[in-house]
């Protein structure tokens, strides 16, 4: 059906997105290769020219790197893992007949919608504070001692307040996921007297999979690099520095530059694994 | 055949769902209510809920102290530009993807989205570098751009799933009974799209006016939203539990009613359509 005309008028509409996204990937990306092979110091004497692999070295080698290779780790699978056990839960919960089922799913999403800044300021004073925090005051109301939450287990704290702002985000695809269950599959599990643990285990759990890898997946690439949420509660304090903070660090507080831009390129490498899992399953539903 | 379900039953998920749906609703919940006590208020022990006096006070001290107006409209340029911007670009790329498909859409479709993979931190410094250069660090229209940019894969993304949807074979009727191109376009098309546009320009603004970390990073004063607005109370004097509260309240009220119209487009926009 398309004709040659129709094409060359595709190719004209296509062309500003394809070239604004070009330049948004190639400049910079660019410009971070270049940066990361020199040693540049821009209050320090400025770009002080070529020193090879030394600032990958460096960063690598460098006493915070695997600390913050750990930390953001932990802090990624915490994560991963709370959302993606509490929303399966959850999605299966919501599913159920109940009364109010709009206003509960309403309630359970709104976290989401909560700007980064905010939620980790909420919770940091109004709930962790140890002095006046709710949670300080619902310890002591047990008589124990408050937790000083962002300095005693700050890690724990951080991975608690993202799980808290992610967790719509994973029920609402497992819901997603769960409502397009053939039913019927399950009455009939049901009826041969198959036990809930069990008809969980061996039809919804693998009707569920792919879109659980959606969710690890995507909340994987943006769990790498939340920032705000560390930067207003610890400011990469108490062994809260992620590999992401650790550059940023780098690059615009201890502005070296040649560093910052080396463990960036870690740091894209490392995104672009999982983006390439994730891309390979988008890629395939394009196909269907 | 739709199960028999016992009240009993009913009655225990209803009040499972409801407990599980206000623990996660709470902290939003006790910020809008600490937003109307006083500072006092606010910190007592044992908490009070609903039995203070209820004041609008704060309200009125954080517009006056930090004219908080100020940082709104900020988020309202940034993020209603940003979108707009973006669905300018998008609507023509998605669009003839969608209709005249090639060998390569996929291919550029799937590249769009490793573009929004890159990670921010990765490139922070060249884009930090830019716009002293260009004279534009702490400027809404530098931030208008990037924030367009970051968000362009999923509007393109978005537009695609949903035009895709538009059966081409109402196309080839209406030029069966002689539609011209522009009737074609303004008759047919646009109705059919505009529900997918409408859903993608939602999901958008509120990813752009949550944005915190080019917003966080490359704005001071003049360009600052809200995001940046708030985090400037992470190192505050005396009480001020109802005055961040009464700031933020108002910084996520218009997005909390705004996000909760766009829940079916969340997870279509956020899984590139993989999950719909």
């Amino acid at each position: 059906m398309a004709t040659q005309h129709s094409r060359t008028a595709a190719r004209i509409m296509m062309a500003p997105a394809v070239f604004v996204l070009l330049v948004w990937m190639l400049v910079p990306l660019s410009m971070t290769l270049w940066f990361s092979f020199r040693q540049y110091l821009p209050l320090r004497g400025g770009d002080q020219g070529f020193v090879g692999f030394d600032n990958f070295v460096r960063f690598i080698s460098s006493s915070a790197f695997w600390p913050s290779v750990q930390t953001t780790l932990f802090i990624v699978g915490g994560i991963l893992l709370i959302t993606v056990v509490l929303g399966i839960l959850l999605a299966l919960l919501l599913d159920q007949p109940m009364w109010g089922q709009g206003v509960v799913r309403i309630l359970v999403i709104a976290p989401f919608f909560v700007m980064p800044t905010v939620s980790a300021l909420v919770w940091k004073n109004m709930f962790m504070d140890p002095t006046n925090g709710l949670l300080s005051h619902l310890w002591r109301a047990f008589g124990a001692d408050p937790v000083v939450w962002l300095s005693d287990v700050p890690t724990f704290s951080i991975i608690l307040i993202v799980s808290w702002q992610w967790l719509p985000f994973a029920t609402l695809i497992l819901l997603t996921a769960v409502q397009s269950l053939d039913s019927e599959q399950l009455e009939a599990a049901e009826m041969d007297g198959a036990p809930p643990l069990r008809r969980f285990a061996e039809i919804i759990l693998p009707h569920l999979a792919r879109a659980i890898t959606i969710v690890v997946l995507i909340q994987t690439i943006f769990l790498l690099s939340i920032f705000a949420e560390i930067f207003v509660t610890t400011g990469g304090a108490f062994g809260t520095r992620t590999l992401t903070y650790l550059i940023y660090q780098r690059v615009l507080e201890s502005q070296n530059v040649g560093l910052g831009s080396a463990g960036g390129v870690y740091a894209i490498i490392l995104a672009n694994i999982v983006a390439l899992f994730l891309m390979r399953i988008v890629g395939k539903n394009l196909d269907a | 055949m739709a199960r028999a379900v016992t009240t009993q039953r009913k009655v225990l998920n209803t009040t499972i769902a409801w407990i599980i749906g206000l623990v996660i609703f709470f902290p939003i919940l006790w910020t809008i209510l600490t937003s109307f006590k006083t500072e006092a208020e606010a910190i007592a022990n044992p908490p009070l809920f609903l039995n203070f006096d209820w004041t609008l006070e704060n309200y009125a001290v954080v517009q006056e102290r930090s004219n908080y107006m100020r940082f709104l409209w900020n988020s309202v340029i940034i993020a209603g530009g940003s979108t707009l911007l973006g669905i300018l670009i998008a609507v023509p790329a998605a669009w003839s993807m969608a209709f005249v498909p090639s060998k390569r859409t996929k291919d550029i479709l799937l590249w769009m989205l490793s573009t929004k993979m890159l990670p921010a931190v990765g490139v922070l410094y060249p884009i930090y570098l830019i716009c002293i250069e260009l004279g534009v660090l702490d400027n809404r229209l530098a931030l208008v751009v990037i924030l367009m940019l970051i968000n362009l894969p999923i509007i393109v993304w978005m537009l695609y799933t949903y035009f895709r949807e538009i059966p081409g074979e109402i196309l080839e009727a209406a030029r069966m009974d002689g539609a011209s191109l522009k009737e074609e376009i303004l008759y047919i098309l646009t109705p059919m799209a505009v529900p997918g546009i409408a859903s993608t320009v939602l999901l958008n603004f509120i990813l752009a006016w949550n944005e915190a970390f080019w917003t966080l990073n490359l704005t001071a004063v003049d360009a600052a939203p809200l995001t940046a607005f708030i985090a400037s109370y992470s190192s505050p004097e005396g009480l001020f539990f109802a005055k961040l509260s009464a700031a933020s309240t108002m910084a996520i009220a218009p997005i909390l009613i705004l996000g909760w119209f766009s829940q079916k487009q969340l997870v279509r926009g956020l899984t590139f359509g993989a999950v719909k």
